[in-house]
């Protein structure tokens, strides 16, 4: 009988265990894989009136004349999507969901991911320097390249701009030659995306790819072999949707790159190749702050590692000219001998001695950080999400996310030189019982590099959202608080950081007021 | 009773362990030896354990990290244990964990950490003249007591999952002598993030995390008689899927976590105070990936008393 019973508990017990077990096993999902498929509200046809970043005349580009829809060839592209469409698997099925919810979307996701994977700041030589990722031997460790927050602001703007001009350039000639979408010429296709008027010559999808292919295989060169799987992954897709046949693809990718390599071309002229300055410099910038009777910068890490990119200051802004950039540059920080300094690095002290859970989670959201897409990119999440429910045309999507992206790479400009110009030091340097809730940044502290990426992302997704409220303008206030109460940022590096960061949003809003697209539906 | 109480073994001290570069897997090292207690006996004990690496493996490669200098861990542990019967039994054990980097900015943490219970059964023993031969199982679950942040590895006060671990045990007794040898599965829920998105392998948007199960494989032997126990220790825990640690990179809750650690332990029961029993102890990491070269040094006091005779404190002076 008591055999009996312990034999029951014991039962009772591996049962419970294992309803508990199932109750909290569940596969992870991505919330992005849930987006549905983009069936824009305004297909935008007069986006080839809206005014481009770099391109000046779309017909400089060439773009094929398209065969008749009666051409044998076209026949042939129509009968390979009904080839497909005949028997799609389950994967080729996941395919056409994936992508179907927009292509400017999905790349920026795939770029997103490129910057987690390669923000990882190098390993030391057994000698205590550090080597630098080197672009002509990408593959060589330290990868190239290390996507740090202004590297990788710079690289969501530059692909965010070369689709936008690429797709304006496309909706030229969309218009020009304005043939109809495969499902509206051959009834035995089917539309397994929501159907579109717009004109399928070239295919907008395909000059989206081809834009982000031609730019990250500038910016992200070890990963060309993934990058255009996902082009080829994307080409099939619309395909086996019955959106595009294979012509109207090859012609988008080949416009799509053609536009980008404007772009590549003033990426590789724009001085952040410069940027991470030398042993000089590095020692010139101690010796200016020594000169103004403040104390310097030092590098936090051990070893003691060169400061992250000093001369991004110099990289050629898309909003407005480098001379701007020093007119933005806010007033200089209290001297690091005074007693409003001593102050606000006692309040630094008290959050740091003080950290409850709830800053740390604030922290730790925000943190955005080494391994993660960095501030610029979790503000492109913020705003995915939102424009999702928007169902904007991938012209705005990119109209959008250009004004966005090249707010936050100026803004990372403005920052740094802000940086570099006062070279301020971390709260914990002036106090090392200091210690962070996340990790603290390789670089100087006024003003906060979240403040002006936050401070501007919400300007411009503000401009572009109106509805939001102060959806926005609350977050960029988390985010720049997040450093305060983290250990990371005084008080004046977060408040300054978010008026300038707002000043350069500006620029972005303004333009986005004037460039003929509006804020759309 | 005071019969009874002599032919079983008693130890009563656990080890709660589950963060970044310690020992890893063991939720309660109590829950993998060959021990038990008598019916309607309970044995509380507080514990003490420190502790710290200075070098850890980053995947497969084995480094020292200027911006964290030595990790060090303490732990104070409130366990008790009861005898349902003389086949099975339970412990609840309570830890709280501070950590510390002796480098590097990062702010050390402290809190209550997983509150663990564990049942013990023994199904089968055979005596036969000094041969002992026991079959164990036993199953451990346990709960993070507070809401702490398991996303700040290496100081993370553990990794904030649900656990359940079940344990086959096999102890063997030849007089004095032991063996004792067990397998373990330890199962994790997914956890919870204060961020929204992720990189592993590839770039995950969600704040939920996916923790790999473990292994375990623990072996022990040596002296164990009705006073004194000396035992050397071997422990193998793995991790079944995670991701190693990039080059450089910080760790995160489902890295791979693989450890090998060897030590022994030192029990003596007094006999001038009938009940009263120390525990010592040393466990170090020869080999890990993604993990610390931990050395764990631990030690205890705990107390058995009879719930059914007021008296049989007493009677234990023998």
């Amino acid at each position: 009988m008591k055999r009996h019973i312990q034999n029951q508990l014991i039962v009772l017990v591996l049962t419970g265990a294992s309803i508990f077990y199932s109750s909290c096993k569940k596969d992870v999902i991505s919330t992005t894989s849930l987006y549905g498929a983009l069936a824009p509200k305004n297909i935008d046809l007069n986006a080839d009136t809206w005014t481009p970043v770099l391109v000046t005349d779309p017909t400089v580009f060439t773009v094929a004349v398209p065969d008749a829809i009666t051409s044998p060839s076209y026949v042939a592209d129509l009968n390979e999507i009904k080839g497909y469409q005949r028997s799609l698997t389950s994967d080729q099925k996941a395919i056409i969901k994936y992508w179907s919810a927009g292509a400017v979307l999905r790349w920026n996701e795939i770029l997103r991911e490129l910057v987690a994977k390669h923000n990882v700041p190098p390993y030391q030589n057994i000698d205590g320097t550090y080597p630098a990722p080197n672009a002509a031997n990408p593959f060589n460790y330290p990868t190239f390249p290390f996507s740090n927050p202004p590297y990788a602001a710079r690289a969501y703007a530059y692909v965010s701009a070369a689709q936008y001009d690429a797709l304006i350039t496309a909706w030229h000639f969309k218009k020009q030659y304005n043939r109809p979408a495969p499902y509206k010429n051959d009834a035995g296709v089917q539309a397994l995306v929501p159907q579109s008027d717009l004109p399928s010559y070239p295919s907008e999808d395909a000059v989206v790819s081809g834009a982000a292919v031609e730019m990250m295989e500038l910016l992200f060169p070890a990963d060309i072999a993934y990058i255009e799987q996902k082009a080829a992954e994307q080409k099939l897709y619309r395909i086996m949707a019955g959106a595009n046949v294979r012509g109207e693809l090859d012609a988008g990718e080949l416009l799509g790159k053609q536009v980008a390599d404007v772009f590549a071309a003033r990426a590789r002229t724009d001085k952040a190749g410069t940027a991470g300055g030398n042993a000089a410099y590095w020692k010139s910038l101690e010796d200016k702050t020594t000169v103004k009777g403040e104390q310097f910068w030092v590098s936090l890490e051990t070893p003691k590692r060169p400061p992250m990119l000093p001369l991004f200051t110099k990289v050629k802004p898309f909003l407005f000219d480098t001379l701007t950039v020093v007119t933005l540059r806010p007033p200089a920080p209290y001297s690091t001998h005074s007693a409003e300094f001593k102050k606000e690095n006692d309040e630094v002290l008290s959050y740091s001695k003080n950290a409850t859970r709830a800053n740390q989670e604030l922290v730790a959201f925000w943190a955005d950080g080494a391994g993660t897409y960095t501030p610029a990119g979790h503000w492109d999440a913020i705003a995915a999400d939102e424009f999702v429910k928007q169902s904007y045309s991938e012209v705005r999507w990119a109209r959008n996310f250009a004004l966005l992206n090249m707010a936050e790479m100026d803004a990372a400009i403005v920052c740094w030189d802000t940086k570099y110009f006062y070279f301020n030091p971390r709260p914990t340097q002036i106090n090392s019982a200091i210690k962070t809730l996340t990790g603290i940044p390789n670089f100087p502290s006024y003003t906060s590099g979240h403040s002006n990426f936050s401070g501007a992302a919400a300007t411009v997704l503000t401009y572009l959202l109106p509805d939001r409220g102060t959806k926005f303008t609350d977050l960029a206030q988390k985010a720049s608080l997040s450093r305060l109460v983290g250990g990371i940022h005084t008080r004046q590096d977060i408040e300054v950081g978010l008026s300038t960061g707002k000043a350069v949003g500006q620029y972005a809003a303004q333009r986005g007021q004037s460039d003929g697209a509006g804020i759309g539906n | 009773m005071m019969k009874s109480l002599r032919t079983h073994f008693y130890k009563c001290l656990v080890i709660a362990v589950c963060f970044w570069g310690s020992v890893q897997h063991a939720s309660a090292q109590m829950e993998n030896d060959g021990i038990m207690i008598p019916k309607n006996y309970l044995c509380p004990g507080v514990m003490y354990g420190t502790s710290s690496w200075k070098n850890y493996w980053e995947g497969t490669f084995k480094r020292n990290n200027g911006n964290i200098g030595t990790l060090s861990t303490k732990m104070y542990s409130a366990m008790v244990t009861y005898g349902i019967t003389n086949d099975l039994i339970t412990t609840l054990n309570v830890p709280y964990v501070t950590t510390h980097a002796s480098a590097g900015t990062l702010a050390g943490q402290k809190g209550f950490q997983d509150i663990s219970i564990n049942l013990k059964w023994r199904g089968l023993k055979i005596k036969q003249g000094k041969n002992t031969f026991s079959l164990i199982a036993s199953l451990t679950g346990s709960i993070p007591m507070t809401n702490y942040e398991a996303d700040f590895d290496p100081l993370a006060l553990g990794s904030h999952s649900k656990n359940f671990t079940a344990r086959g045990i096999v102890d063997y007794n030849y007089g004095a002598a032991f063996i004792t040898a067990s397998g373990a599965y330890m199962s994790r829920s997914n956890i919870t993030i204060d961020r929204s998105s992720y990189y592993t392998t590839q770039l995950i948007y969600s704040n939920q995390v996916e923790l790999p199960a473990m292994s375990d494989y623990n072996f022990r032997a040596g002296y164990r008689s009705k006073y004194f126990i000396a035992e050397a220790v071997a422990d193998i825990s793995t991790s079944i899927g995670g991701f190693d640690i990039r080059k450089n990179d910080m760790p995160f809750p489902s890295n791979r976590m693989n450890m090998t650690s060897i030590g022994g332990n030192l029990r003596y029961r007094l006999k001038s105070i009938y009940g009263l029993e120390f525990t010592a102890g040393d466990d170090y990491v020869v080999k890990g990936r993604n993990a610390g070269q931990s050395n764990m040094i631990h030690g205890g006091i705990s107390y058995i008393f009879s719930l059914s005779k007021a008296k049989d404190q007493v009677s234990y002076k023998n």
